[in-house]
């Protein structure tokens, strides 16, 4: 059913027609919206869940953790300084192989304390062993949800995932999606059938201790299933398109790359924006394209290769900085081609921090530099501010 | 889930999961070089070295006779000292 | 004599075969507790001695369902196995059970237990108390008592030890209004026994916090961990209390001894028997001991 509504709503629908069991959440800007909704579905009977008003995010993850691990849905979100502070459960969760699912509304990190969207914050989890998809638009953010179940939930999967969703620009935004019926949910996603689970019939212990005999080969086996789960996540994306009749990409989703002689990389929103710019390049006679990184973790490499194809240079709009180092998803981008037959320049132009608006003059701005040769650098930096101190 | 159904699914990845009891295969009683001996006369079978154990190694057989799993025993010497009618004492034993 | 073959029926909760230190009174406490809670129960367990010597991967000493996640969410993976056994229907029949140090739940877990105390979960928190870290090799807690020497808070030339008295976590339990708070100690078992069959009894969040006599943490011989815990409670220094709802509504009396008899018995009190500044403190341990006992009511 079609409907105009904010983009959290989307994605509080969305975990409602998933049936969790569970759902525990921590305020916090800007992902109160969507566990107000949720909280309202469950105050109405709208939707059939224990909802835990934890006092911490540790707690969220906590509470989540212990839920999943007795063998029930569970379903928490938050941002920044929220999975900053769950950072050491998320690590947790995905050791003890369990399939949770959260939202990580995408939000700066403090200091200095901001509301505003950037990506540093689930950037700065790709270590922890979730999975990450990040949504370009609310039906995407919506769709995903229902998609990450399914993949997290598969035996040959059983990591969790999170959900990247730019803070403000998704959540606070009102698009007209669909949202499905609870009926073709159900035919999509069955009932959560745990591997193991905590009860008393058929008794476990979850989460022994090893010793150095032992960690590393469970740590191969982690690092071997998250590999292996990005086959999951494109299976799964075509299962959604054959049940509800949408694509909008798997791993990557390319844009005007076919013949493109430079590609700009984003995730998230700014894709959408890089789209419509490429549009307007285009007009112009460049010979530019757009590729969306749907799936950070894990990272898709082949699938960005190929999808490269055989352009001449490639950008990365990042916005994150890993600090005395490199862009985060640049960085992962050289990774990809070192070594491989094509090696295009890669620029790492990092911008959009704090919430700063990527506008086509940032663009224009980034498509001028790297034409002069630079290839690390801010955009769309106030120079009056820095002159200044 | 069937019994049939849950063989066709895979294994829990390597150290998720631990069986319960498995412990059982650790021979604790290798610790020690302590073994207690029972007093059957001063006995009277009120079940404090039994509950105070904290290896779970001595059950009652009968109303005032005890027997302590040497396979698991520390040698701690717990019951002896709570027992509160001198009934055990510790004895060297290698083993 | 011989005696039938020893066998262990999984379902009584904490199994031999552990690595608990031999005369470990958190070990002795634990089993008796799942005597009572086991079979139909799930236990939730912090970083620390038990979850150390019960499970070794791939051994388990644990014959019921049993998870540890971190240090000091105990208490919120409890709320979390609670919710879910609340939805699934099955919480009247299984029993859900967190266990913690008082590292775990005085100090770093303290948040998430007043979360799982104010919401109410129905789960049982049992505080095993041996009044510091002792996992990590005795370092001092927020339960650690006044003038006790550990790593963290070693007797010196310049120093008497702790120097600050212990948190009273059960009384801020109860200022929670939970339904159930309870001390004890390993040492009096029949009362523990007591103590933990009735909070099972009672829905709601419970809190039971047990003096676990450590022989290497405390510093006596292992054999005496039973009569160590006796002194503590005789002598002031762990009033055994209860409380429902908010209220006093039960204690243990004691006869009185002199605090020295439970200091001099342990090394992490022997210092203060060594200088006038020690002997000075004693005296502020007495002090502590008598202000306990004229609050709870302990003696007749």
């Amino acid at each position: 059913m079609r409907k105009m509504i904010e983009g959290s709503r989307a994605v509080a629908e969305a975990v409602g027609l998933c049936r969790p069991d569970v759902i525990s959440a921590y305020p916090i800007t800007p992902q109160t919206h969507i566990v107000e909704e949720l909280s309202q579905m469950v105050a109405d009977g709208d939707v059939d869940a224990e909802y835990v008003r934890v006092e911490s995010e540790h707690s969220a993850a906590s509470v989540c953790l212990g839920a999943v691990a007795a063998g029930s849905r569970a379903y928490s979100a938050t941002t920044s300084q929220g999975l900053m502070l769950m950072a050491e459960v998320l690590y947790n969760i995905a050791g003890m192989r369990l399939p949770l699912v959260i939202t990580g509304v995408n939000r700066a990190l403090s200091a200095p304390l901001s509301i505003w969207n950037d990506h540093q914050d689930t950037l700065a989890l790709r270590d922890t062993g979730w999975l990450q998809l990040y949504a370009e638009n609310s039906q995407e953010v919506l769709d995903m949800h229902i998609q990450a179940y399914k993949i997290a939930e598969d035996d040959r999967v059983l990591l969790p995932l999170m959900i990247g969703m730019d803070g403000y620009v998704l959540t606070h935004t009102y698009e007209s999606v669909d949202v499905p019926t609870q009926e073709e949910v159900d035919a999509f996603l069955p009932r959560y059938d745990p591997l193991y689970k905590l009860d008393p019939e058929d008794p476990y212990t979850l989460g022994a201790f090893a010793d150095p005999s032992l960690y590393q080969e469970m740590r191969y086996e982690i690092q071997r299933d998250a590999l292996r789960s990005k086959e999951v996540v494109k299976e799964v994306a075509r299962d959604f398109q054959a049940a509800f009749g949408r694509w909008m990409g798997d791993v990557v989703e390319p844009y005007m790359c076919d013949d493109a002689e430079t590609i700009y990389i984003g995730l998230g929103t700014v894709v959408g924006t890089l789209k419509d710019w490429v549009d307007v390049r285009r007009e112009q006679g460049d010979k530019v394209g757009a590729l969306k990184l749907r799936c950070f973790r894990p990272f898709p490499n082949d699938e960005l290769r190929e999808a490269l194809g055989n352009a001449k240079q490639v950008v990365v709009i990042e916005k994150a900085v890993s600090v005395g180092g490199y862009g985060i998803a640049a960085a992962e981008v050289r990774g990809a081609l070192y070594g491989q037959p094509k090696t295009p320049p890669v620029v790492c132009a990092m911008t959009g921090l704090g919430g700063r608006d990527v506008t086509y003059e940032v663009l224009d701005e980034i498509q001028k530099r790297t034409e002069a040769g630079e290839t690390d650098f801010f955009a769309g930096l106030r120079t009056e501010l820095l002159e200044a101190s | 889930m069937t019994a049939t159904a849950k063989k066709k699914r895979r294994k829990p990845p390597l150290g998720i999961v631990t069986r319960p009891g498995s412990s059982l295969q650790n021979k604790t009683g290798a610790w020690g070089i302590l073994r207690p001996i029972f007093d059957w006369e001063k006995c009277t079978g009120c079940n404090t070295c039994e509950s105070i154990c904290p290896d779970g190694c001595i059950r009652h057989l009968e109303k005032k006779q005890y027997e302590v799993d040497m396979e698991y025993c520390k040698g701690c010497g717990m019951c002896a000292a709570a027992c509160p009618f001198d009934a055990i004492t510790m004895e060297e034993e290698h083993r | 004599m011989s005696a039938p073959e020893f066998s262990y029926e999984i379902s009584k909760g904490l199994l031999p075969g552990h690595r608990a230190c031999a005369g470990c009174g958190q070990a002795a406490a634990v089993r008796l507790i799942m005597e009572i809670a086991a079979p139909n129960c799930v236990v939730t367990n912090a970083t620390g001695c038990l979850e150390v010597f019960t499970t070794p991967h791939p051994e388990s000493a644990w014959g019921v369902p049993w998870v540890h996640s971190l240090f000091e969410n105990a208490a919120s993976v409890a709320s979390g196995v609670e919710a879910a056994l609340k939805k699934q229907g099955r919480l009247e029949e299984v029993r859900v059970l967190a266990f913690g140090g008082d590292g775990a739940t005085l100090d770093i877990g303290f948040g998430p237990l007043s979360g799982m105390f104010e919401r109410n979960h129905d789960v049982l928190y049992v505080c095993m108390d041996n009044e510091a870290y002792m996992n990590t090799g005795v370092q001092r807690s927020g339960s650690t008592p006044f003038a006790a020497s550990t790593t963290t808070s070693p007797a010196g030339r310049r120093s008497f030890g702790e120097d600050r008295p212990k948190k009273d976590l059960p009384a801020i339990s109860a200022a929670h209004g939970i339904p159930y708070v309870a001390t004890a100690s390993m040492s009096f078992f029949a009362d523990l026994r007591r103590k933990t069959k009735k909070a099972l009894g009672i829905r709601g969040a419970k809190y039971l916090q047990v003096h676990v006599p450590c022989p290497p943490g405390w510093g006596y011989d292992e054999k005496l961990s039973v009569d160590i815990g006796k002194l503590a409670v005789e002598c002031g220094m762990y009033p055994l209390v209860e409380w429902e709802n908010g209220e006093v509504t039960r204690v243990r009396k004691i006869k009185k001894i002199p605090v020295e008899d439970y200091l001099k018995a342990q090394r992490r009190f022997r210092h203060l028997f060594r200088s006038e500044e020690g002997k000075a403190q004693i005296a502020n341990v007495q002090e502590l001991a008598d202000a306990s006992i004229e609050k709870y009511g302990l003696v007749d």
